[in-house]
């Protein structure tokens, strides 16, 4: 299981590697995995989906309402992909657009509201990236969503179900538990997306998706995930029930030990699980000071006021601008 | 070759001109610097450097970097077509920087604030683990001594080479922002160019206030991702600021000669909420309304009323009207001490 990150020094992925990672991403990409509304049924009971986000219209990728949990009422969340060509048109692949994330937003604002704990399931390959998405604000629309999650005074349970892909995951994605099947993935960025701006090409998605180490068991070891849900031997596709009947369990869980804190320690505790991840060296360097007086010229400079001596010591003589404009260098 | 001369030792780039992207006029480097660069031909915004924003910004002399030893290290031995370890010597050999971004205390026309600046040389500006984690203590500090934020973005987004833990850092830079709101301090975002991805999908979109210097790109997806996704052809204009100030998502382009005023004059609109520490509110004169006085004076009558008759006008009541509790504590000293010994592994 535990396969990854034993290994420190960074060398280009070994074939067997890559294999290894591709596979998952294609089990998490399988057409006939589980979706979110397939294993709805199967976990809660009354589901109603509600639609709408008061605002611009309703966002198929997205699908949400309460439901039941063993008779205990819940709010329910997941992105939503399709299994064929048509309901995959309907669902946009599963991208959100904006609207979607504010459906989202006002069912987690509901949900506050009432008490009812949150269980989100996540499978996107990320939010849509088109000129409408960006016309009505598909970041701020990312990024509320995420700030609404940091601050929810509900328990809330994120299942990684296929894909894990980007913000559009994590627009719904910020819990006090998550957990992930065990051939689901996470990632910052497509394994196309990252290979075609690294490598400057899309068929090292391969070797990017290894690089990126985005599989359940890798992301546990990074405290992305909290636990793996075990699959049915051959993947979750072979047997929907069977699968539910595990995610379930794992919700259980997960919710019994939540709803035992009261509001302030579940804030705390889940303020504190967002601000511990993250690996980085604190080498306890002292704060950087400007260069004091570095020649004569400056220093008689300053004491007469000379024009264009500055007369204190600028940042700039230490972070100066090195006059290009570089554009080589991109994020996600 | 630009000439030398032999008592100037002006540091700087050596070549004496730059050409301007926008309109091909050749500026003379020193002429740049001394117009904020700012194209003087057609006004194009070239990027700056972290010491070039903190001397635009800042009252000279008032700033006090924080958190200057934080270093990103490879918890994922990235290796793309040389390991993420070369590429990070490699931004700072050229930028002087440990990370793409400063942060630290200064005053701003003398408002104190908790500022945070990104360099985009220093690998696109992205965001990774010392990024998120700097940005998080700068929120918290501000938060702690109840000053304004300010953060200055110059990124290409969430930082590949390190996967989700650059992901994540969306979350933990926006999750101290609910707390500055529950304070009443304000945050102030100041969008250049470019700023894109997971920074603007996370603290950078989620400004009290959202400045934005002209022309900037900014946008969530690449135009590129963007046309290839659709295959039609861009609006013009996509993704600058002057198109996000049409759709409503930023509110103010602001030219950057203008910019430390604008700033100034917003903290000075904008200022940190009035703490309540239990005390009853001091019913001051009311600059407002022809009844202020008397209703100054029936506030005053009520109270003493409200003394003789023994009714407890408790703090819990006057927070309920609408005051801001004290602050949230900051997280244990504990929670980062994990952190940093987790790294060392």
């Amino acid at each position: 299981m535990t396969e990854a990150l034993t290994r420190v020094e960074a060398t280009p992925p070994t074939p067997e590697a890559i294999e290894r990672a591709w596979q998952r991403v294609q089990l998490a990409r399988h057409p006939q995995r589980p979706r979110t509304l397939d294993l709805v049924p199967h976990i809660f009971t009354e589901f109603t989906e509600l639609h709408g986000d008061r605002a611009f219209g309703d966002d198929a990728a997205i699908v949400g309402g309460p439901a039941l949990l063993d008779g205990h009422p819940v709010m329910v969340i997941g992105h939503q992909k399709g299994t064929d060509t048509e309901s995959n048109i309907l669902r946009n692949f599963g991208s959100p657009h904006p609207e979607g994330f504010r459906k989202a937003q006002r069912l987690l604002r509901l949900a506050d509201k009432l008490g009812l704990p949150v269980i989100t399931f996540l499978d996107t390959a990320g939010a849509f990236p088109g000129p409408a998405a960006e016309e009505r604000g598909q970041a701020e629309a990312i990024a509320a969503s995420i700030k609404l999650m940091t601050g929810l005074q509900v328990p809330i349970v994120v299942i990684v179900l296929g894909e894990g892909g980007s913000g559009g995951a994590l627009a719904i994605g910020v819990g006090d538990a998550v957990l992930a099947l065990e051939n689901s993935v996470y990632s910052v960025i497509s394994p196309e997306g990252c290979a075609s701006i690294l490598w400057r090409s899309r068929d090292e998605a391969r070797t990017a998706a290894a690089a990126m180490r985005m599989t359940a068991p890798e992301q546990v070891e990074l405290g992305v995930v909290d636990a793996v849900i075990a699959e049915p031997d051959e993947g979750a596709h072979t047997d929907h029930a069977a699968t539910a009947r595990t995610v379930k369990a794992a919700i259980l869980s997960a919710l019994r030990r939540l709803t035992s804190l009261d509001t302030a320690e579940l804030l705390s505790t889940r303020y504190a699980r967002l601000r511990g991840l993250g690996a980085f060296l604190d080498t306890g360097a002292g704060a950087t000071h400007p260069a004091e007086t570095p020649s004569l010229r400056r220093r008689i400079g300053r004491i007469l006021h000379l024009p264009g001596v500055p007369r204190r010591p600028r940042w700039s003589e230490i972070w100066p601008s090195d006059g290009t404009d570089d554009e080589n260098e991109r994020g996600a | 070759m630009p000439i030398k001369f032999p008592f100037s030792r002006r540091a700087g780039p050596s070549d004496a001109w730059t050409k301007c992207p926008a309109c091909d006029a050749q500026v003379f480097n020193r002429q740049l610097e001394r117009s904020l660069r700012v194209c003087p031909s057609c006004g194009h915004h070239f990027r700056m450097s972290i010491g070039e924003r903190l001397d635009l910004l800042l009252d000279a002399g008032s700033f006090e970097e924080r958190d200057a030893g934080l270093e990103a290290i490879d918890r994922l031995g990235f290796h793309d077509d040389r390991p993420y370890d070369h590429r990070l010597e490699a931004s700072r050999v050229k930028t002087g920087l440990r990370d793409a971004l400063v942060w630290g205390i200064g005053r701003i026309d003398g408002h104190r604030v908790a500022i945070a600046i990104f360099d985009f040389r220093f690998m696109g500006g992205s965001m990774g683990s010392v990024v998120g984690e700097k940005l998080a203590r700068c929120f918290e500090t501000a938060l702690a001594d109840r000053i304004p934020a300010v953060v200055v973005s110059a990124s290409g987004g969430a930082r590949m080479q390190e996967g989700t833990l650059s992901l994540m850092q969306l979350a933990k830079t926006t999750a101290p922002l609910v707390r500055l709101d529950q304070a009443g301090i304000p945050f102030i975002a100041v969008l250049t160019d470019p700023t894109t991805g997971g920074v603007l999908a996370s603290f950078a979109s989620l400004g009290d206030v959202i400045v934005a210097e002209p022309k900037a790109l900014i946008g969530f997806a690449g135009a590129r991702v963007a046309s290839d996704t659709v295959g039609e052809e861009l609006p013009t204009g996509f993704q600058t600021a002057e198109f996000l100030l049409e759709h409503g998502f930023v509110d103010l382009v602001v030219p950057r000669t203008e910019l430390r005023m604008t700033l100034a004059r917003l903290l000075r609109l904008l200022p940190v909420a009035a703490v309540d520490d239990g005390e009853p509110p001091i019913s001051g004169e009311r600059p407002w309304g022809p009844l202020g006085a008397l209703s100054g004076f029936a506030e005053r009558l009520g109270g003493a009323v409200s003394e003789t008759i023994g009714i407890e006008v408790d703090a819990e009541e006057v927070r309920g009207n609408g005051r801001p509790g004290p602050p949230p504590r900051p997280p244990a000293a504990g929670v980062d001490a994990g952190t940093d010994e987790e790294a060392r592994q």
